[in-house]
């Protein structure tokens, strides 16, 4: 579905990616695991079309979409749950849902999204009409899921979705993840708890400095030395 | 005598209104794309000149002429921000100045050419017609200008409230990463933004020509005072640029009928001084977090 080939990023003379490739087939997990600073966030939002890449090329069902802006990208199916979640926080919670599916292909689907997100996280249907800042931390990334579902996507990059979340919300978000994937979202998933994304995902990454250094199934990834060194503490 | 300065009040509320739909252009340009559009009252001066000369030409009443003033301005200004301004958005502020005030220029010294620097009054029949309301004597111009100003205010805050292409819009000025997130078309949203913020400034300058004669040289004092409103009122705040609107309109008449019409700045200047010092973020500006 994804399929991103040697991908070159830069923020002025700094290298941010340099030479990343990855994989992502239709209705799996692929999980990003690395570092602060490592590029997760970057990948993310190239693909996203927020950043040009210098080189390389990101083919989703093989059209090639470096460089396209972030509203075509959106429009294809590609969807973001941002790092820091990035709602709008004088907005309500309805207009924010409704930013979500401005896109053409999203307005005719809108109801029946909404109706979808409601029954996923009903306290979103009951804080309707407040503004998005007045939201909890567990809220506000409820409803930044929801938001970027009223796009009705077919792949999902979640970027650190339980950071800043008491241990119990990161449980429900994580679940989340799982039976939208069950329903056949196809998830792209960066997450701080490296354990718990590893064995959620179907195939892993590790970004290090801006490269891929590791690639495998998560569960071998999860039994891998240099992860349980580096990333799990043991 | 009491009624002297009720009479003046007026006036100067009236005459307010019209600078705050002007103003509002100004703020609701600054608040969404974080543009300052130096040459703002340069644009209003355009569209006194536009409504003098449909009047002039055709006896179009510039009551009238404002609205297709207003839809002209919003594609010029849509224009502009799609060719021209949009690739300044993320430039140093300094580049962005130079880039409006030479816009400004261009308009001012073009205008000059084209009428010279007399002042061109539009002589409209109704021009002395008034209201009497009880000891009030109201010139007809200035309610009806007015009245329509308030009318394209509200229309303009009912798009922001109520359509989702102003939620959009509201969007981006919330979080610009957010609506790259969602995926909306940022340029095309701060072209509609300098669009709307010029359709005001069209309609204002329109309706101004009833209530003031054209002179190039009124850009640079326009420009200065919508800025002086929009602070006074609250940079952002679009009821703001209203309230600061009236404001300023009262003090100008006040302050022209106690002393002498040319000491009318001054006394806004007083007041965005004293607004500065004792409420720096405008009357209704929200405190930066
Ligand atoms: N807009 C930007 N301008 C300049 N440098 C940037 C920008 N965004 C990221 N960087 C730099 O690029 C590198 C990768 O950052 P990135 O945010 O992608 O890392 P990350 O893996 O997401 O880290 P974290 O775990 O902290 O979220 C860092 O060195 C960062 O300082
Ligand atoms: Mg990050």
């Amino acid at each position: 579905m994804l399929s991103v080939r040697d991908l070159d990023v830069f923020f002025g003379d700094a290298q941010a990616l340099s030479g990343v490739s990855f994989d992502v087939a239709a209705g799996g997990i692929v999980a990003i695991v690395g570092a602060n600073g490592a590029g997760k966030t970057s990948l993310i939002r190239t693909i996203a079309g927020m950043h040009r890449p210098a080189q390389g090329s990101i083919l989703f069902n093989d059209v090639d979409i470096a460089g396209w802006p972030s509203h075509r990208v959106c429009n294809l199916g590609i969807g973001q749950v941002a790092e820091g979640r990035q709602i709008f926080p004088t907005l309500t919670v309805g207009e924010n849902l409704e930013m979500g599916a401005m896109l053409p292909r999203a307005r005719r689907k809108r109801a029946a999204q909404l109706d979808r997100v409601f029954a996923m996280f009903p306290i979103l249907k009951e804080r309707l009409r407040q503004t998005a800042g007045t939201l909890s931390g567990g809220e506000q990334q409820m409803l930044a899921i929801g938001r970027c579902l009223m796009g009705a996507p077919d792949l999902v990059m979640f970027d650190e979705p339980s950071l800043g979340l008491a241990p119990a919300i990161v449980q429900d978000v994580l679940r989340t993840i799982r039976e939208l994937n069950r329903e056949g979202l196809t998830c792209v998933l960066v997450e701080q708890n490296v354990a718990l994304s590893l064995k959620l995902a179907d195939r892993a990454y590790v970004l290090e400095n801006g490269r891929v250094t590791l690639s495998g199934p998560g569960a071998e990834l999860l039994a891998d030395d240099r992860v349980r060194q580096a990333y799990l503490g043991m | 005598m009491w009624s002297i300065y009720l009479n003046v009040v007026t006036q100067g509320v009236l005459t307010g209104l019209v600078y705050g739909l002007m103003a509002l252009g100004l703020s609701v340009i600054f608040g969404v794309v974080r543009v300052v559009n130096f040459a703002h009252g340069e644009f209003a001066v355009i569209a006194m000149y536009a409504a003098f000369i449909l009047f002039k030409a055709y006896g179009l009443d510039p009551l009238i002429a404002a609205a297709p003033i207003a839809l002209a301005f919003f594609a010029v200004g849509f224009v502009l921000q799609m060719v021209l301004i949009n690739s300044f958005v993320s430039r140093p502020e300094h580049e962005q100045f130079i880039l409006l005030v030479g816009l400004a220029i261009i308009i001012t010294n073009a205008l000059l050419m084209i009428f010279g620097p007399d002042a061109q009054p539009t002589n409209l029949p109704y021009a002395f017609d008034s209201y009497l309301v009880g000891p009030l004597i109201i010139d007809k111009v200035r309610v009806y200008a007015a009245t329509a100003a308030v009318a394209v205010s509200a229309a303009l805050f009912a798009f922001f409230r109520r359509t989702r292409t102003g939620a959009a819009i509201r969007a981006c000025a919330d979080n610009l990463i957010g609506a790259a997130v969602v995926g909306l078309n940022v340029k095309r949203l701060y072209a509609l933004t300098f669009g709307l913020g010029l359709a005001c400034v069209g309609a204002a300058g329109g309706l101004m020509v009833t209530i003031a004669d054209a002179t190039p040289s009124l850009g640079p004092a326009y420009t200065l005072l919508a800025f002086t409103i929009v602070i006074i009122g609250g940079l952002g705040s679009m009821s703001g640029a209203l309230v600061g609107g009236v404001l300023i309109g009262v003090s100008e008449a006040l302050a022209g009928f106690v002393i002498a019409p040319s000491m009318k700045s001054m006394f806004s200047f007083a007041l965005l001084i004293a607004v500065l010092v004792l409420r720096p973020q405008g009357l209704m500006g929200k405190k930066k977090a």
